[in-house]
């Protein structure tokens, strides 16, 4: 079914009695040409562009709770492209394309928009770094822009430019950064898919791998075994607890990351605002919530949930750099678990064992990479070469030295 | 959190530091002849399990003790906390 | 006439008349009012306006989970968006405004949208929107956000103050209705140290709204009674107007105290105090709400929960309506009717949905079985309900009860589920309870009086007796099991026009079945495709409902279909309270260096370092911008001497026989040969091989060693050291001690160095050139005994020292200092002069140790020992950081120069596109050069150390601009070293 504004009408006048379901719920066939580990975004859109860019339609989505219901249900919705390193930055940038045009793509209104993204800068060194870094953008194709304390006193008049503990001394925008509906992102994908004959499988957990001789011919579920020529997972967040099914270790730890939302406010904010000096981001959404976050709680877990001292270090960022939304309530908050890896950086990679391919460690960043990772992880599938802008996602980098180390901060998961 | 510190009692956990899994105490040895193998793992690769895991804190603001917990990555619940320097004799490390 | 709907009776204080306004409307109530109950008692019945179709809308509750009753409270600054009318006490002075209408609440214009409803269900902004594409940004959203939120903020910073505070207890008591103050009682008693703290203003509970007997005594009284015990026990804490808000792991909980928002004025004090709690055992007693059933046109200013209704009659003397019909599918709607009653108000109908008898008498009242409301009349305020017998009953109220559910929310803030109960149709407490909670009273589903007055006693002495103590005898307080039959019914099918399952986001029964049509089923994808449960109630009356018609849908049972989970917080916190007292200034705290007070006194400006304020330059009467400064103090210093604070740099000291060897693990460079009285250069690596610190380490003796690190990495680097200590080499006799706060340090350079230092280094130290070249350190006095330490080191390049004085005598020190140099022109710098000398030196420092490059990339390579093992070395060793082509860190100066480098900039070859592919590397560090009179720059480019002459590409297209620059060597000034060993 096409949606469109004439199909509003039409449905409006007759009681929006004749929707149909968005997707099927089919059962699992027995052998499939390839079936995704994960139902979330980016097992999703991994799915749909194997069936739309490369013709793989014979494809199951495994999800062993509710589609969606990974980190692209749980995220703080922003989408940029302002990395630095040579290994990320034209991946973003790919990926920002794509979600230019995602909603014509996939005819679904995700709402995506480009509200713009500033991260703001408090020192001299923080300047260098981010000037490198929007040159970099710019290498890469992208779109950056330095404004200085004027700039941003006259657009951003709310921020506290004359009591902060640390000054703001400028900022680097991304104008085509923004925001995104994310649980639309997960249907807008789930429904192009099965409309191109992907089976989606909720309910479905995978509890372990049919390997033999050094190949995986298969997964064992709730649902029973089904055999398939090439397995692809794709569970960031639990990456640790499926890929040690298949007995292997990985450069990933599991944290997690708080998230927050105010009550609804006619609108605060235009854009993305970070906080250079502290753990704070915010942005608000269409329905009015602003919705913020900071840093990962720093411990190892998988539980969803998070703890106080995070949630008042966030609160205090907030209140350092906008005093004005103290009386602005905190209306839930919630918390996802993170793929971690060692470096900061995804992989989107073969393994050693044959017909297995993995897709995880994409820290808290994970939710703008949806379509190109789903789209260069589909590619790799297809072709079983890396997409030219994912050539550094590799499991071996660690082992040959090639870090993508954005935040300088080396092997330890919890910094980055 | 709050931690159980072997010399000091029950302590919040925003007083701690955290580096990671224990395995960090196991530091290879630079001469053996795959050390380069043994370093990748040493630095890179994690079990990271869903239960219990044992992992390394740091009192910084306390006593400067590095511990080794024992905690579930489920529930969060503790059910050891030693000191690092009794468990990396333990292991066999020294000087 | 004031206060139309004020009866007799009720817990207001009569003789303390406040006034308020509503809209500017002028209006009158009792101290002992909530908001809600003062409209009520005026008469206003229209409230707000829904979230998406502007419905009007009214009062539902009487609680915390009011969907509708939201206002503006305040005005100005203290503006206060979304606040719930129904937990809002009356203060002298109060002003509140409806919100999310355009023009008046009366005559809404976005009212508009009811009437486009048809198009506008659920998830229709996923359908549409899309053509033309730019039009979305245009057009399409800045219209729905316009539309989007409910109230506003004032735009200012929040004028008021928050505290934080932390409490412990062998006992936190949740709720203080009869659940919670029997467990309060039964856990005082013992002895034990209880904290019971409730978000109303009056303790109670349901006491306070009903008029139920307890012992013989009004319940109200009793409680009353009850809290005068607690408040006689030392051990108890009772903390009213707060809210526990979450349950965090290990017994710890967040809560927050309203202390002034029931004043006209903070006056200075704290607004609110955010509470940490940190329990052995806790009692959760945060009884139940209760649950609308779903009809046509359910939303109606004037449709009310029955409970809620007999609460404004019972607590406050507000009787919502003067005809009221109340609709019920269980026997407690029933003791609404009673109560009225009782009280005078006129019930016309009880309409149940059972065909079962009268469950009490009701005078005057006409009991209608087996019949439902299906649709009201009435658009700004009930005028009559009708039944699916086509019955038309007038009515100005209509209390409405589903039966309750019991409040399960913090239990699943862990992640435990709820479980069903079929007996009481409802959730309850699952059994993965967080770690020492136990849930009595209607919040563990014992839905009666007795029940929850003798299980809130049973559970807090089961807790204590856990810890020890030893369980009071005393019974439980005696109170009748009140009627509780329910027949659940979530929504009337005959219902023709919409029926609201979510009041705030308008969310209807049919959105329901919309969702599930198109395949939305699960409770997750039904809450986000439908936003049900997302406003600012977060589904409290409207979560259960949903399910069960959800459950209708797919032909499951309830439990089958799904549980919902609650997440923290359980009512909205101020994110002011969040924060606390770190905001402005004070958001961290500052360190200040030894010569603070004598920098600000002498034209210094400072610059945030971490949390450390430096000075960054002293101005000089007529210099006219701070390059002018920078430029002196750089000249000044390299002619003569200049004199800058260095105590930020970290210093840590190391004692012990293995002293030595220690640093060996830690540095890549051996440290067991340097010599007693000598200091080295030390370069640090992570494990991962990257460069990590550097620093000077001086052997103070055979086995002391000082070390020094970077200001940025002074606690890291400790924190590391601590590692190897205690981790890796647990045997080795080493001792560290950070030493940072304890030293001023006073760096002091130039050709004068000397001279000016042997004015106060006390004469039997011998400093000269031989006696104490380059790199060496010692013990000296000054000032004729005071002890120092020396260390003859240079980042500027220049001869150089740097003495360190007990931090007590740092602002002395800068004093003798400056007044031995003035013969020969001292001047004190500041970090600005400090980084031009150490670009002109070509040091790395932050922007080129930044956690990215190698050793090898900077050029000390050849630093890391092959002899010994050291934390990094074997990963430095991976075949991809030791490429040829690696970057190098270079200088670089503008080919024309009289150009201004810029730091960040991209290298790019000549005649290649500047494209990612072609980048070479960057430029990390510039300078404007006074002693060279052009800018120079620090920076890294692929093989750079074998491309010295050649001509590259500057580019920044953030600035739009470009330069070629020359590569040279980094070392502008004295590349030999023959200043820093005059």
């Amino acid at each position: 079914m096409r949606y469109s504004a004439f199909k509003i009408f039409t449905q409006g006048l007759t009681g929006n009695k004749g929707w149909k379901p968005v997707w099927r719920e089919p059962d699992p066939k027995p052998e499939y040409e390839v079936v995704i580990i994960g139902g979330g975004g980016h097992g999703l859109s991994t799915a749909y562009y194997l069936a739309k860019e490369y013709g793989i339609t014979n494809v199951a989505v495994l999800e062993k709770g509710w589609l969606g219901s990974g980190n692209i249900g749980r995220n703080t919705t922003i989408i940029r492209s302002n990395y630095m390193l040579p290994g990320n930055e034209p991946f973003y940038e790919f990926s920002m394309k794509l979600w230019e045009n995602l909603e014509q793509d996939f005819n679904y209104n995700a709402m995506i928009s480009q509200r713009s993204i500033l991260n703001l800068v408090h020192s001299d060194a923080q300047r260098d770094a981010f000037i490198r870094r929007g040159n970099a953008m710019f290498l890469a194709g992208a779109d950056a822009e330095y404004a200085d304390a004027d700039q941003l006193r006259r657009e951003l008049p709310f921020l506290d430019f004359d009591n902060a503990r640390f000054p703001i001394k400028g900022g680097l925008y991304q104008r085509r950064g923004g925001t995104v509906r994310h649980d639309a992102v997960a249907w807008g994908y789930a429904r192009g898919a099965d409309s191109r004959g992907v089976d989606i499988i909720q309910n479905c957990e995978v509890t372990g791998f049919d390997i033999q001789n050094g190949t995986c011919r298969g997964v064992e579920t709730s649902r029973g075994p089904i055999r398939a020529k090439k397995i692809a997972v794709c569970v960031a967040g639990s990456s640790g607890r499926v890929m040690a099914k298949a007995g292997m270790r990985l450069p990933i730890e599991s944290h997690v990351l708080q998230a927050f939302v105010s009550e609804g406010l006619k609108p605060v904010l235009p854009g993305v605002i970070t906080f250079g000096a502290g753990h704070f981001y915010v942005s608000q959404s269409d329905k009015g919530g602003l919705v913020f976050g900071g840093d990962i709680d720093g411990y190892n877990t998988y539980a969803q949930r998070g703890n106080l001292p995070v949630v008042e270090d966030v609160a205090e960022g907030g209140m350092a750099i906008m005093p004005i939304i103290g009386r602005a309530r905190l209306l839930r908050s919630w918390g996802g678990v993170m793929d971690m890896s060692m470096d900061g950086s995804p992989f989107i990679d073969k393994t050693h064992i044959g017909g297995l391919y993995f897709n995880g460690g994409w820290c808290y960043g994970g939710f703008k990479a949806t379509p190109a990772s789903g789209f260069c992880y589909a590619h790799l599938l297809a072709r079983d070469t890396p997409h030219p802008v994912a050539t550094e996602m590799r499991l071996d980098r660690f082992r040959r030295g090639h870090l993508i180390d954005e935040k300088g901060q080396g092997n330890q998961p919890n910094l980055h | 959190m709050i931690i159980n510190h072997p010399l000091l009692g029950p302590r919040d956990a925003a007083e701690f530091v955290y580096l990671g899994d224990a395995s960090l105490i196991d530091r290879p040895d630079w001469q053996d002849k795959n050390a380069d193998e043994k370093f990748y793992e040493y630095g890179y690769l994690r079990e990271n399990p869903a239960g219990k895991h044992q992992e390394l804190w740091y009192h910084e603001q306390g006593d400067r003790s590095w511990l080794v917990l024992t905690r579930d990555t489920l529930t969060h619940e503790i059910t050891k906390v030693e000191m690092a320097r009794d468990v990396a004799r333990a292991r066999g490390r020294s000087k | 006439m004031t206060q139309p709907n004020r009866i007799e009776g009720g817990q207001v204080d009569r003789s303390k008349e406040v006034k308020f306004t509503f809209n500017g409307k002028n209006m009158r109530g009792y101290a002992g009012d909530t908001l809600a109950s003062a409209l009520l008692a005026n008469g206003q019945r229209l409230v707000g306006r829904s979230f998406k179709y502007h419905r009007p809308r009214g009062i539902l509750t009487c609680g915390s989970e009011e969907p509708n009753a939201l206002v503006q409270l305040r005005s100005g600054a203290h503006q206060e968006p979304n606040t719930r009318a129904t937990v809002t006490e009356l203060f002298d002075g109060l002003t509140a405004t409806s919100q999310n209408h355009r023009g008046s609440l009366e005559h809404d214009l976005m009212a508009v949208t009811d009437l486009l409803a048809p198009f506008l269900s659920a998830g229709f902004y996923y359908k549409t929107f899309m053509w033309p594409k730019a039009f979305w940004e245009k057009l399409y959203e800045p219209m729905i956000r316009k539309s989007a939120g409910l109230g506003s903020l004032s735009m200012q910073d929040d004028p008021d103050s928050y505290d934080k505070g932390f409490l412990h207890c062998d006992l936190l008591v949740i709720g203080a209705g009869p659940a919670g103050l029997s467990a309060a009682l039964a856990a005082g008693r013992s002895g034990a140290r209880v904290i019971l703290a409730d978000e109303d203003f009056t303790p109670g509970g349901r006491l306070n709204a009903e008029t139920l007997e307890i012992d013989g005594m009004g319940g109200a009284d009793w409680a009353a009674q009850a809290l005068a015990e607690l408040a006689a026990m030392d051990n108890v804490r009772v903390m009213t107007r707060t809210t526990v808000y979450g349950a965090y792991d290990h017994g710890i909980y967040g809560a927050l105290e309203r202390c002034t928002d029931h004043l006209a004025s903070s006056d200075g004090k704290p607004r609110q105090i955010l509470w940490r709690i940190y329990s052995k055992r806790a009692v959760l007693a945060a009884g139940s709400t209760e649950r609308p059933i779903a009809f046509g046109n359910n939303d109606r200013p004037g449709i009310m929960l029955a409970g809620a209704v007999r609460a404004y009659v019972n607590r406050f003397g507000v009787t919502p309506g003067q005809q009221v019909a109340v609709f019920t599918n269980n026997d407690d709607g029933w003791r609404t009717a009673a109560d009225l009653a009782a009280k005078g108000v006129e019930v016309t109908n009880i309409i149940d949905t059972r065909d079962a008898p009268a469950v009490c008498d009701v005078p005057g009242a006409r009991h209608i079985r087996n019949a439902a409301v299906m649709d009201t009349v009435g658009r700004k305020g009930l005028k009559s309900v009708t039944l699916t017998s086509g019955q038309v009953i007038p009515a100005d109220c209509l209390a409405v009860s589903g039966g309750w559910n019991p409040n399960v929310h913090l239990t699943c803030h862990q992640r435990g589920r709820p479980e069903w109960r079929d007996d009481i149709s409802a959730f309850v407490p699952g059994r993965d309870l967080p770690v020492g909670m136990a849930v009595a009273g209607a919040a563990n589903g014992a839905m009666t009086l007795a029940a929850a007055l003798t299980e809130g006693r049973d559970v807090a002495n089961a807790q204590i007796k856990d810890l020890g103590f030893t369980a009071s005898r005393k019974t439980a307080p005696k109170a009748e099991d009140e009627p509780r039959d329910c027949a659940p019914m979530w929504h009337v099918g005959e219902s023709k026009n919409r029926a609201w399952v979510d009041q705030q986001n308008d969310v209807t029964v049919k959105d329901i079945k919309q969702s599930y049509r198109e395949g939305f089923r699960s409770v997750e994808h039904l809450k986000r495709y439908t936003t049900l449960g997302m406003a600012t109630d977060q589904g409290k009356t409207a979560n259960i409902p949903a399910l069960a018609i959800m459950a209708e849908c797919t032909g499951k049972s309830i439990p089958e279909t799904g549980t919902t989970i609650f997440r923290p917080p359980y009512t909205p916190i101020p994110l002011g309270a969040l924060g606390g007292r770190a905001r402005g200034k004070d958001f961290r705290p500052y360190r200040l260096t030894p010569s603070h007070d004598w920098a600000s006194k002498n034209g210094a400006t400072f610059v945030e370092v971490g949390n450390w304020l430096r000075a960054q330059w002293y101005a000089r009467p007529g210099e006219q911008g701070w390059r002018d400064s920078v430029d002196r103090e750089v000249v000044m210093t390299r002619n003569s001497v200049g004199i800058c604070d260095v105590t930020t740099l970290g210093k840590i000291d190391i004692q012990g026989k293995d002293a030595a060897d220690f640093l060996n693990v830690v540095y890549a460079n051996a440290f067991g040969k340097l010599p007693v009285g000598k200091v080295r250069y030390g370069l640090m690596l992570r494990e991962d091989g990257i460069c990590y610190d550097d620093g000077t380490t001086a052997r103070m003796g055979e086995n002391h060693f000082v070390m020094t690190t970077t200001t940025a990495n002074a606690v890291l680097v400790f924190r590391r050291m601590e590692f190897v200590r205690q981790c890796l080499c647990p045997d080795m006799d080493v001792h560290l001690i950070s030493t940072t706060d304890g030293w001023a340090q006073f760096a002091v350079a130039g050709p004068n160095a000397r001279n000016l230092l042997r004015k106060v280094v006390d004469e039997d130290h011998d400093i000269s050139n031989e006696a104490f070249p380059f790199m060496a350190c010692g013990e000296v006095t000054v000032c004729g005994g005071t002890p120092a330490r020396l260390f003859r080191i240079s980042f500027s390049g220049e001869l150089a020292y740097e003495i360190a004085v007990p931090a007590r005598y740092g602002n002395a020190m800068i004093e003798v200092l400056m007044k031995a140099g003035e013969e020969f022109d001292a001047v004190p710098y500041g970090t600005e002069a400090l980084g031009v000398m150490r670009i002109e030196k070509g040091h790395a420092a932050g922007n080129e140790l930044n956690g990215q490059t190698t050793a090898l990339n900077l050029g000390l390579g050849g630093m890391v020992s092959a002899k010994k093992d050291c934390i990094g070395k074997t990963l430095a060793q991976r075949p991809e950081m030791n490429r040829d082509d690696a970057i190098r860190l270079v200088g670089f100066r503008p080919v024309d120069r009289s150009l201004k480098l810029i730091a960040g900039s991209h290298f790019i070859n000549q005649d290649e596109e500047a494209v990612m592919a072609n980048d070479q590397g960057w430029m990390t560090s510039v300078a404007y050069s006074p002693s060279l009179g052009h800018s120079i720059g620090l920076g890294f480019i692929k093989s750079g150390h074998e491309r010295m002459g050649e001509i590259v590409r500057a580019v920044s297209p953030i600035h739009d601009t470009e330069m070629d620059v020359e590569i040279v060597s980094a070392h502008f000034i004295d590349p030999e070293g023959e200043r820093l060993r005059a």
